[in-house]
């Protein structure tokens, strides 16, 4: 039983340092790329794996030494949903600043994109 | 006539599905009552929220959501390594970031929008923006010399995939 314990206790420390070291990085790319759009790859990072990583420990934790929840995987697939909503939101910030859009390349139809479309 | 007043108090069969698992979750336990009060919500809040999603999305191969669950969270998982990579070693002057544009086969919203969020999940690519009529993508990508590799990628791995799904 405490060799169980004990293999549980090193998941949750590998998971941890795993979620730790991919959300530095994630914050370290945010200091480090030099261009809005560019920045935007960085959190998009941190919040899957990092803070996926982070999150099973936690489940690992809260199976192996106490009582089982589910709750991160609510936490996990709430974040999933959202994240890629406030990414296309800054996406579409960026864009808006571009006033035009000349930098872009147009879509295949005779269409704008929506960001710049009148109606 | 039946089939119209299920319709009027079901809206989204799945969305009640899901929002009587939620609640079981939140509540992080499964007795009667939680069931009966998630059922309560599962009825009440996808009728009031009708008017803002009139169409019910046609999942013609449910089960092979899990599959391409399976792939996009395998595909989380390779490119976040390989853009921590780009990110540590690679220098900003040596990097090509670029734009994508994918032409879409994908016409219902629901298949557009997991598209969309899923090129945004997996690192390396944000989806940035719909054309006005719905039929093309534009994607923002990190480091792709290539841009014409990345589009087939994305259609040949996801859209297919969400394709079979959803028609």
């Amino acid at each position: 039983m405490t060799d169980i314990l004990f293999l549980a206790e090193i998941l949750v420390a590998v998971l941890l340092v795993i979620g730790a070291v991919f959300t530095l990085v994630g914050s370290y790319g945010l200091v480090k790329l030099d261009q809005p759009m560019k920045r935007l790859h960085a959190p998009t990072k941190a919040s899957t794996l990092g803070v996926g990583s982070l999150l099973l420990a936690s489940i690992v934790h809260a199976f192996a030494f106490g009582e089982g929840s589910l709750h991160e995987l609510l936490v996990m697939a709430f974040l999933f949903v959202t994240a890629p909503i406030s990414g296309n939101f800054i996406a579409k910030v960026h864009l808006h600043l571009q006033r035009g859009g000349k930098e872009l390349p147009p879509p295949p139809s005779e269409e704008r994109w929506a960001t710049y479309s009148e109606h | 006539m039946s089939r119209r007043l299920t319709r009027k108090l079901l809206p989204h069969p799945m969305l009640s599905t899901l929002l009587v698992v939620v609640w079981c979750l939140l509540i992080n336990d499964l007795t009667l009552g939680t069931v009966v009060f998630g059922a309560i919500l599962g009825i009440l809040i996808p009728i009031s929220t009708a008017a803002y999603w009139p169409d019910r999305p046609r999942i013609t191969h449910p089960w092979r959501l899990i599959s391409y669950a399976m792939v996009v969270i395998w595909d989380i998982l390779v490119a976040n390594v390989q853009v921590a990579m780009i990110v540590l070693f690679k220098p900003n002057a040596a990097m090509s970031p670029n734009w994508v544009v994918i032409p879409l086969d994908l016409r219902t919203p629901e298949a557009i929008t997991l598209l969309a969020g899923t090129i945004t999940l997996t690192p390396g690519t944000v989806s940035t923006d719909l054309s006005a009529d719905g039929r093309a993508l534009l994607v923002h990508a990190l480091d792709a010399p290539d841009p014409e590799a990345v589009r087939d990628e994305i259609k040949t791995r996801y859209e297919r995939r969400l394709k079979e799904i959803f028609e």
